[in-house]
């Protein structure tokens, strides 16, 4: 019983509303009993277990990739012999890696751009203003992010066609703001909530409209928030797969979502290539996704956790 | 100050001229209401244009006949009107007692209950587990950490071809399990094993948010509530259940109706491990979607209703879920 920290997070644990500092989780040395030998033992052996699950099929992935026949993945022993990155240079080279990419970060940043641009407002809106309408919107918003995909697939697939937005950027960034908006509105919400309300009556005694307070004093505040916004709408679009691949039809066009699966059925399943491209796409997204994951989990969770 | 004044006279400029009293009260919540409901109008638009209109309209289809052969379509440069026709609730009924609704409507609702619980449950217990040992005084959870965030960094059609290579026959999995003389189940063909591989692969994406999320959880619980139950001489496991799992539940809540909503229509996963050569393995959305664009000819009437029918299934759940949440509260609360 070493009663090692009773300060590090003395005054600030508000247990009850609005728990205002969003406290850094880290540096937190709670667990006053210390663990005994085994137990800790115990605990290293089952998270290095549940870290090589985690690990391996990624791993594998990458490993497979540096095979250069179709078939290596039935016979990962022969691949060390003959380890090369090929498969990259074939994928980069002669394969429409390229097109892919622009069509995903078009796809992506515009859903992006759109989503945040338009659910800021109306996250700080049913973060501070209790309107009359206001719980049935919340709800709305609530079901909205519940659609499966297959309830609006078709009618959207009449209208794009009529539209003659079939296959077109524009169609699938209108067809994924469907789900990026309402999920950004949410998230912002869960964002703009920690920050403390007195700013925004500092702002309205210092004679700011609530756009004013919100443009010129939260905004600025809820960078982070908005990042985050931004970077989940960027991989909900980035890696949907049912409308990508029914709204693309030429595969100049095609996400990655899609692209990649056209090696398996047109290409006549070259599965180093796909490993290879697979691992190519993931790369970046995941170095990316490490930087804000910690507020990710904030962002999403904020809106339940106030109860 | 003076300014503030100013500006809100002129945004209440349609009212009549202010008296004392309850209306004057009543101005001043209708520039409350004024501003925000200008500031969710933006979202409002785009909901109604992006949404409720494709609702609605599908909504409609699911009262018709609609497929691909007689919808409006393009071929060339001829332009075929839609020669579909209203039929009424034919579809609904179709679905849920028609001939063979067992084998298409009730065997894949059953799946995906089955489905959505196993592995929400999978997820939370992993992700709980995993949670409270990252949260203990441990050498190097920070590396723990990020290794077991990996599954959800990488985007999902990437992880489910990896798994792909790995369940194949002849694949690692099934090599190992013949190494070590057990049997190598035909993953991707057996019904049992494709939907045990499906559960397998979701749980491997979806534990890492559980974990992060409870593990945030875990770090605003209180430490002096651990003193002091352990003061009283509270077990581990009492400690566990009494001030834990309380602490966790406002956390849990959100990511278990997250996890149901999510599994419910994950597409992807199942999708892309199988496509369309596991019919008995599909969950609803994704037969959904086999109906309506994965086979000839389309049929997006039908498509149509079962997308109805599951977002009927979700928002019941939901209410449900919400109403047994907020009971629950008052109980806790009295």
């Amino acid at each position: 019983m070493s009663t090692t920290t009773p300060t590090t997070t003395g005054g600030t644990t508000a247990a009850g509303d609005r728990q205002v500092p969003r406290t850094p989780a880290a540096p937190r040395t709670r667990r006053r009993g210390e663990n005994s030998l085994a137990g800790s033992l115990a605990s290293h052996a089952i998270l290095i277990v549940a870290s090589l699950a985690a690990l391996f099929p990624i791993a594998w992935l990458v490993f497979l990739s540096l095979g250069p026949d179709k078939d290596d993945y039935l016979h990962p022993g022969r691949i060390f012999g003959k380890m090369t990155f090929a498969n990259y240079s074939h994928v980069l080279q002669e394969t429409p890696f390229f097109d892919w990419l622009v069509s995903t970060l078009v796809v992506s940043l515009g859903t992006t751009v759109i989503g945040v641009l338009i659910a800021a407002t109306t996250g700080y809106a049913v973060s501070r203003m209790r309107f009359p309408g206001y719980r049935k919107f919340m709800w709305v918003l609530l079901v909205t992010q519940m659609f499966p995909v297959a309830v609006l697939m078709v009618p959207m697939y009449e209208i794009l066609s009529e539209l003659r937005l079939v296959d077109s950027y524009l169609g699938l960034i209108l067809v994924y703001c469907s789900t990026a908006v309402p999920y950004c509105a949410w998230l912002l919400k869960g964002y703009f909530d920690t920050i403390p309300f007195e700013i925004d009556e500092a702002g309205r005694v210092d004679g700011l409209t609530p756009f004013g307070t919100f443009a010129r004093l939260i905004l600025p505040l809820a960078k982070p928030g908005l990042a985050v916004a931004a970077f989940y709408s960027f991989i909900t679009a980035f890696g949907e797969v049912a409308f990508a691949s029914t709204f693309m039809l030429s595969d100049t066009k095609y996400t990655f979502a899609v692209g990649l699966q056209s090696f398996v059925s047109e290409h006549d399943a070259q599965r180093n290539l796909m490993a290879a491209t697979a691992v190519l796409v993931a790369i970046p997204v995941s170095a990316f996704f490490y930087l804000v994951q910690k507020n990710l989990v904030t962002g999403l969770t904020a809106g339940g956790t106030k109860g | 100050m003076t300014v503030a004044i100013d500006r809100a006279t002129g945004k209440r400029r349609g009212e009549p001229g202010g008296r004392p009293g309850p209306l004057s009260r009543l101005k001043q919540s209708y520039q409350r209401y004024w501003y925000a409901y200008a500031m969710i109008a933006p979202v409002v638009v785009v909901l109604g244009v992006l949404v409720l209109y494709p609702l609605a309209r599908g909504l409609y289809l699911t009262l018709t006949n609609a497929n691909s052969l007689n919808s409006a379509r393009t071929i060339g440069a001829n332009h075929i009107e839609a020669t579909y026709e209203f039929i009424g609730f034919d579809n609904y009924a179709d679905i849920l007692w028609g001939p063979t609704s067992y084998d298409r409507f009730w065997s894949h609702f059953i799946w995906t209950i089955v489905w959505t619980a196993l592995c929400v449950a999978l997820h939370y217990v992993i992700g709980l587990g995993l949670a409270l040992l990252l949260n203990q005084k441990l050498r190097g959870r920070t590396f723990y950490r990020l290794i077991l965030v990996l599954p959800w960094a990488v985007p999902t059609f990437v992880t489910v071809f990896g798994w792909r290579f790995m369940l194949a026959d002849g694949g690692v999995i099934n090599a190992g399990l013949e190494a070590l003389h057990l049997p190598a189940p035909l993953w991707l063909e057996d019904t049992f094993w494709q939907r045990f591989a499906a559960i397998m692969v979701n749980t491997w994406c979806g534990v890492p948010f559980m974990m992060v999320s409870l593990l945030g959880g875990l770090q605003s619980i209180d430490s002096t509530l651990y003193e002091a139950a352990e003061m009283d001489g509270a077990s581990a496991w009492q400690r566990f259940r009494y001030v834990t799992l309380p602490g966790l539940r406002s956390v849990s809540s959100t990511v278990v109706l997250l996890g149901v909503i999510w599994t419910f229509n994950q597409f992807a996963v199942i999708f892309l491990l199988f496509g369309d050569t596991a019919p008995e393995a599909q969950i609803l959305v994704t037969w959904a979607y086999y109906l309506g664009f994965g086979q000839q000819p389309r049929d997006f009437a039908q498509s149509a209703a079962y997308g109805i029918l599951l977002l009927a299934i979700l928002i019941v759940f939901t209410s449900f879920y919400r109403r047994w949440l907020n009971r629950d509260e008052q109980q806790l609360a009295i």
